[in-house]
């Protein structure tokens, strides 16, 4: 188990990560989700024991690590851009950790094929890493640091620099490893679809702040701030500020009925999110907000259209199902799925989930 | 503008080819259309990178003819072809300003000063960086810095067409929407012919009029995206297109009759394929789950909630099927499975057999 405590970073004048507590337990998978410069690979660093916290604990089943040598501990981190040994083989390069830690060759021969097999790398594995693709060498340093059989695991969006479908093949397969290896799994990245993916809890970062550490479909589901859930959108949440005045939210010269889950809120300002799968051109089935729309872009998948729209200067995205063909610069209603509404109040918190009973 | 003729192109990276198998590039035959807006959509290795180097001028490739507008460029120098590039990288000098980067790509080819006054301004306007033109470009953000570089490819109102490299690859998904949503806005408005390199299927599908899907040094497909959705010519296309791709299974067919282990499943048209290697593919959004006995016996492997919607892996006659539910939607109790008949595809030797061809 690894615990945090209060743990901040201050580089030269900036906090790189504010007052940041969480227990990480044996055997989870913990996702970092956030931006850029978020503050996911510092606080890495200061899992892993490569920085120190200027205040705050780190714990590793009870014991403070800080100040303990990397050496000592027993963690393995891999990071976007991969760093392999370029004299070794992959073969060798995979099977280092376990010859540091005088593993027997039987169980290196087996776990080097295994981890090898998975990550596709069995033709490649008497090359070096100078002779193999980028996508080739990230994949030899993620095989490394699975066979090491690490306490901690740090992944820093290890998947970055990878080909999508390949991308798509290892999110299928990583939760696998990870259940099986028993480590502590901390994976960090900028988004939202591969942290549904990994499943595990996740933790929302924001200018070095966590604003939420739950299970990752909770997060999901029940975001306990406006930053949280726009974080966790891909993409981007849409909002509407509103102002409630009595059995009506009123936007900017709109108005519309307040659904009945929300008639308890009190008369005042929110923030009303709508994920872009709720929004559409046509009226869904149940309740809805009507919006008068012009329409801005629109993309086409194949399978499902993304349109773009202004509203009295609000920029939204309706995500439909199918193919759906409208003119650029066209008028026309849309519709918010009035049972499928975040509620946030004037601070931000939330207020009301979709699916929930209403407290926040 | 121009338009781009690929003529019985081929490279190989080899001093005698002597099969198919040494082409990285093998032989297309296309014309892109003036003012057209292109994807060129396919794995690392797949030769998109070989095609774009040879379209730019970095490479001469072993057969065949490139042409803009008809006329050959086949043997012209890069800076000959007229041709602008955004990498994925940008390329922008730090110690000049937001106006300064923009306008040198104009200085450079002596455009008369009041022209590029007035071009850089709408191009500033049009990038939303007018409170940061007279910034040095150091401070900005990566995202800033990629607009900028996508602006000095589009500031040359002249060029014969604009070629990007992976341009969005190193942005974060939130801004990522944001810089796509403004390339489309300005190949509408600018009506530049664009080629856009990309192994992201999204990227691909939601900027390109026409994607090219390439495997192996081949273009296995050309089409709108509507085209690659519903009629993956090859089953790479299905696969690699969506997420999760399309359901792939082995299979013996016998006219309107599929066979997979021990089940049958009806087709919607005959078919006689003796002799060959046959497939169905079924896209996940097609299959659905129900209690109707009538259904298709599986086991369900895994189900994972990814917010907007379920993937269930479910096992039929030891194939791993994926089918998608909707938010809202549990997996039924006893599960049977069913493919919408209208939209399984037929596939021979990994090619789509089209009914009535």
């Amino acid at each position: 188990m690894l615990e945090l405590r209060s743990v901040s970073k201050k580089v030269g004048r900036d906090w790189h990560i504010k007052d940041v507590s969480m227990t990480l337990e044996k055997g989870s998978v913990n996702i970092l989700l956030g931006p850029t410069l978020s503050g996911k690979t510092s606080l890495m660093r200061l899992m892993a024991g490569l920085d120190r916290p200027t205040s705050g604990e780190i714990l590793m089943n009870g014991t403070d690590v800080v100040g303990m040598p990397v050496q000592k501990r027993n963690v393995a981190m891999v990071y976007q851009q991969f760093i392999n040994y370029p004299a070794m083989t992959v073969y060798e390069n995979i099977a280092s950790p376990m010859r540091v830690a005088g593993v027997d060759k039987a169980t290196i021969e087996r776990r080097v094929r295994e981890a090898a097999d998975l990550m596709k790398l069995t033709p490649y594995l008497e090359r070096t890493p100078l002779n193999l693709s980028g996508g080739q060498q990230q994949r030899t340093a993620l095989a490394r640091a699975l066979v090491k059989d690490a306490e901690l695991v740090l992944l820093d969006e290890p998947l970055a620099n990878l080909d999508y479908k390949l991308r798509e093949e290892l999110r299928v397969e990583l939760p696998k490893i990870f259940a099986e290896t028993g480590a502590i799994f901390v994976y960090a990245t900028t988004e939202p679809q591969e942290a549904l993916l990994l499943g595990g809890k996740t933790a929302t970062l924001n200018e070095g702040l966590v604003t939420q550490f739950d299970d990752t479909i909770d997060v999901y589901n029940r975001p306990s701030d406006l930053l949280t859930a726009q974080t966790f959108s891909d993409p981007p949440m849409n909002v509407l500020p509103v102002r409630k005045s009595g059995a009506e939210f009123v936007f900017n010269t709109s108005r519309f009925d307040v659904p009945a889950s929300l008639s308890g809120l009190r008369d005042e300002e929110y923030t009303i999110g709508a994920r872009p799968h709720h929004m559409s051109l046509q009226p869904p089935t149940g309740k809805s907000m009507k919006l008068d729309c012009k329409v801005s872009t629109t993309e086409i998948t194949g399978s499902e259209s993304f349109i773009h729209l202004q509203s009295e200067g609000i920029h939204m995205v309706a995500l439909m199902h199918g193919v759906h063909r409208v003119g650029i610069g066209d008028s026309l209603p849309a519709y918010l799925d009035a049972d499928n509404l975040f509620v946030f109040d004037r601070n931000g918190s939330l207020v009301f989930a979709p699916g929930s009973n209403g407290h926040g | 503008m121009a338009s781009i003729t690929l003529d019985k192109l081929a490279h190989s990276y080899l001093p005698n080819p002597q099969s198919d198998a040494d082409f990285a590039l093998k032989e297309l035959d296309y014309k892109w259309e003036d003012g057209g807006a292109y994807a060129l959509l396919g794995p690392s290795g797949c030769g998109k990178t070989t095609l774009l180097n040879i379209i730019s001028g970095l490479l001469v490739p072993s057969k065949g003819h490139i042409r803009f507008d008809g006329q050959d460029v086949t043997h012209l120098q890069p800076e000959e072809r007229n041709i602008a590039q955004v990498f994925q990288f940008p390329v922008i000098y730090d110690t000049m300003t937001v106006r300064q980067n923009l306008a040198f790509p104009l200085i450079n080819r002596h455009v008369p000063q009041d022209e590029i006054t007035k071009r850089v301004k709408d191009m500033i306007d049009v990038l939303d960086l007018s409170d940061k033109a007279d910034r040095k470009a150091r401070g900005l953000t990566a995202d800033e810095k990629q607009k900028i570089s996508l602006g000095r490819g589009l500031v040359r109102y002249d060029v014969n067409a604009i070629l990007f490299d992976e341009p969005l690859t190193v942005i974060d998904p939130h801004m990522k929407w944001q810089l796509r949503t403004k390339l489309k806005d300005l190949h509408r408005q600018l009506g530049h012919t664009m080629i856009y390199v990309t192994h992201d299927q999204t990227e691909a599908l939601t900027f390109a009029d026409k994607v090219v899907v390439m495997y192996e040094g081949e273009v296995v497909q050309i089409g709108t995206p509507e085209e690659l959705f519903n009629e993956p010519a090859h089953t790479f296309v299905g696969y690699f297109i969506g997420s999760p791709g399309m359901n792939v299974i082995p299979c013996e067919i016998d006219g309107k009759t599929a066979r997979v282990g021990d089940i049958q499943i009806e087709l919607s048209d005959g078919y006689s394929l003796a002799g060959s290697k046959t497939e169905l593919g079924i896209r996940p959004e097609f299959v659905s789950l129900s209690s109707d006995k009538s259904g298709l016996p599986v086991r369900i492997e895994t189900v994972e909630n990814i917010g907007r919607f379920k993937i269930v892996r479910a096992n039929l006659q030891g194939h791993t099927i994926n089918a998608l539910l909707k938010e809202n939607e549990e997996v039924p109790v006893d599960p049977t499975m069913t493919f919408e008949p209208s939209r399984i595809n037929v596939y021979q030797n990994s090619h789509l057999v089209r009914v009535g061809a």
